[in-house]
């Protein structure tokens, strides 16, 4: 009976760890691609010294920061301070679960996926709140109050966004969302919804033109101010692997998730994997280019933008999709 | 009116962004500015005032006869000088020290000296881990001296007729 019970967890245990290890590994290369691009944008090199092509360039740094001593200030509730970046790394992390890599190669497949998803990512807020709060200082404060603020309305344009996608695909399950993309990826009939889910995924984990959490000209870091060491590494970290769920989630919902463009020879010999990593890193890769194109929005234009602009486009979107699906009879069974 | 409707439709459709965006997409794979920097160095003119060193005659000899131009020129004072007869009767330093954190760089002492002692070289690469390293003496001066000289008299050569 125990040995039974060690024996699935044990498995489980592997399972997870055959998931993670691999996104861990893809976080790091990330912030290589990141740095390497928005490099080559300024006709600048990035790093190209440590290990081929400068791609070990991310352990050295994560090895910096583990020697580096972890400061914790005086007026600092310490509990909450050493948990946030804790969270925010482990709930980045979490919502991997779900993400499928094909059909059967999905960790956790659940019926109410992209609501697991959607929530873990809601959730993210509260590492950035408790960092901000716990650090007991002015600019964590004053930029962990953006980030929540900006966190929460973005997102309730990403959930309008989704439903768009689940009134196409009628399933919360994240393999059923991308196999009814067979025909057709929804980035093309909801073309407007995908550049929508862009933005505000780029708002949602705090990339430019949007960092205003940790613009570094009014509030010094922002809610990582008074983090040093491994713990800003985690934060660091954190935010990546964010991007890349949010990549995933992007590619999953609009671009087919590991289906190829073309179901013919040459396009469906590649494994299926790999097409969901190539569609990953062609939005990470926009990601990046926007990172060095765009100035910082000014906050309440971010708020403009979210409220204003966002929630009633995408809001009109969802009516315009149910009417259009309803009349012409295409409502998913 | 139609101006307006115009950048209504800009702004929708994203336009600048999307030029904004090819741009930086054509810049990826443009040629890069960017110079390797520990591996390859980008070049030095034959006037560049690097470290200093004190240059030798090819007999040997060394070349400073203790006149104390430079001492006297240094706008930053970061020269020191004694000197004493040695036993030939000639003129030599018994101390040259040069404090390389006073150093401003100017050159003065270079072109003050009439025979070629002290010259500044091509070396800018002598950074240390402590300061007392910087506090340069005779021997330190003649050793640079020894080691550049190939380039030292290349560049005091190549230099020769804008004096």
């Amino acid at each position: 009976m125990f040995l039974e019970y060690l024996n699935i967890v044990l498995y489980d245990l592997l399972k997870i760890a055959a998931l993670l290890v691999p996104v861990l590994i893809a976080v790091a290369m990330i912030v290589w691609v990141d740095r390497r691009v928005w490099g080559a944008v300024q006709l600048r090199k990035g790093p190209n010294v440590v290990g081929p092509f400068g791609l070990l360039q991310t352990a050295a740094d994560a090895l910096k920061y583990i020697f580096k001593e972890i400061i914790i200030p005086i007026h600092a509730n310490k509990v909450i301070f050493i948990i946030a970046p804790i969270v925010t790394m482990s709930l980045a992390l979490i919502a991997w679960a779900v993400i499928p890599f094909s059909e059967t190669l999905v960790l956790a497949n659940i019926n109410v996926g992209i609501l697991y998803i959607f929530a873990v990512s809601s959730l993210g807020v509260y590492g950035i709140i408790m960092a901000g709060w716990a650090s007991n200082s002015k600019y964590p404060f004053l930029g962990a109050l953006r980030s929540a603020a900006q966190m929460v309305s973005y997102e309730v344009s990403i959930g309008f966004i989704i439903i768009n996608v689940l009134l196409c695909a009628g399933s919360l399950n994240l393999v059923d969302i991308v196999l009814a993309q067979k025909n057709i990826w929804y980035a093309i009939p909801l073309f407007p919804m995908f550049v929508i889910f862009f933005i505000s995924a780029l708002a949602e984990t705090n990339r430019p033109p949007f960092d205003l959490p940790e613009a570094e000209a009014e509030l010094v870091a922002g809610y990582q101010t008074e983090y040093s060491g491994m713990m800003y590494a985690l934060f660091w970290l954190g935010e990546y692997a964010n991007i890349l769920l949010l990549c995933g989630l992007g590619s999953v919902l609009f671009l087919g998730g590991w289906l190829s463009p073309i179901d013919a020879y040459p396009f469906n010999a590649i494994p299926s994997p790999l097409w969901l990593i190539f569609k990953i890193l062609f939005l990470f890769i926009l990601f990046a280019l926007v990172k060095a194109i765009v100035p910082r929005y000014r906050y309440d234009q971010l708020m403009r933008l979210g409220w204003k602009v966002f929630l009633p486009f995408s809001l009109f979107w969802v009516v315009l999709t149910a009417t259009f699906l309803y009349f012409f009879n295409l409502l998913p069974k | 009116m139609k101006i307006k409707f115009s950048r209504v439709l800009k702004i929708i459709f994203l336009s600048e962004f999307v030029k904004g965006l090819y741009l930086a997409f054509i810049y990826m794979f443009k040629r890069r500015a960017t110079v390797n920097y520990p591996f390859e160095k980008g070049p030095i003119s034959p006037r560049f005032r690097g470290e200093h060193a004190l240059r030798r005659y090819p007999d040997g000899e060394e070349r400073c006869i203790a006149c104390k131009l430079c001492e006297a020129v240094c706008p930053a004072q970061a020269i020191t000088i004694e000197a004493e007869p040695r036993e030939d009767g000639s003129r030599r330093t018994t101390r040259y020290d040069i404090d390389m954190l006073k150093c401003i760089y100017c050159g003065l002492c270079q072109e003050s000296c009439p025979v070629d002692a002290i010259v500044q070289g091509p070396n800018f690469e002598f950074a240390t881990e402590t300061r007392e390293e910087l506090y340069y003496n005779k021997e330190k001066l003649l050793e640079n001296g020894d080691k550049w000289e190939k380039e030292l008299a290349h560049n005091i050569k190549v230099d020769k007729s804008f004096r």
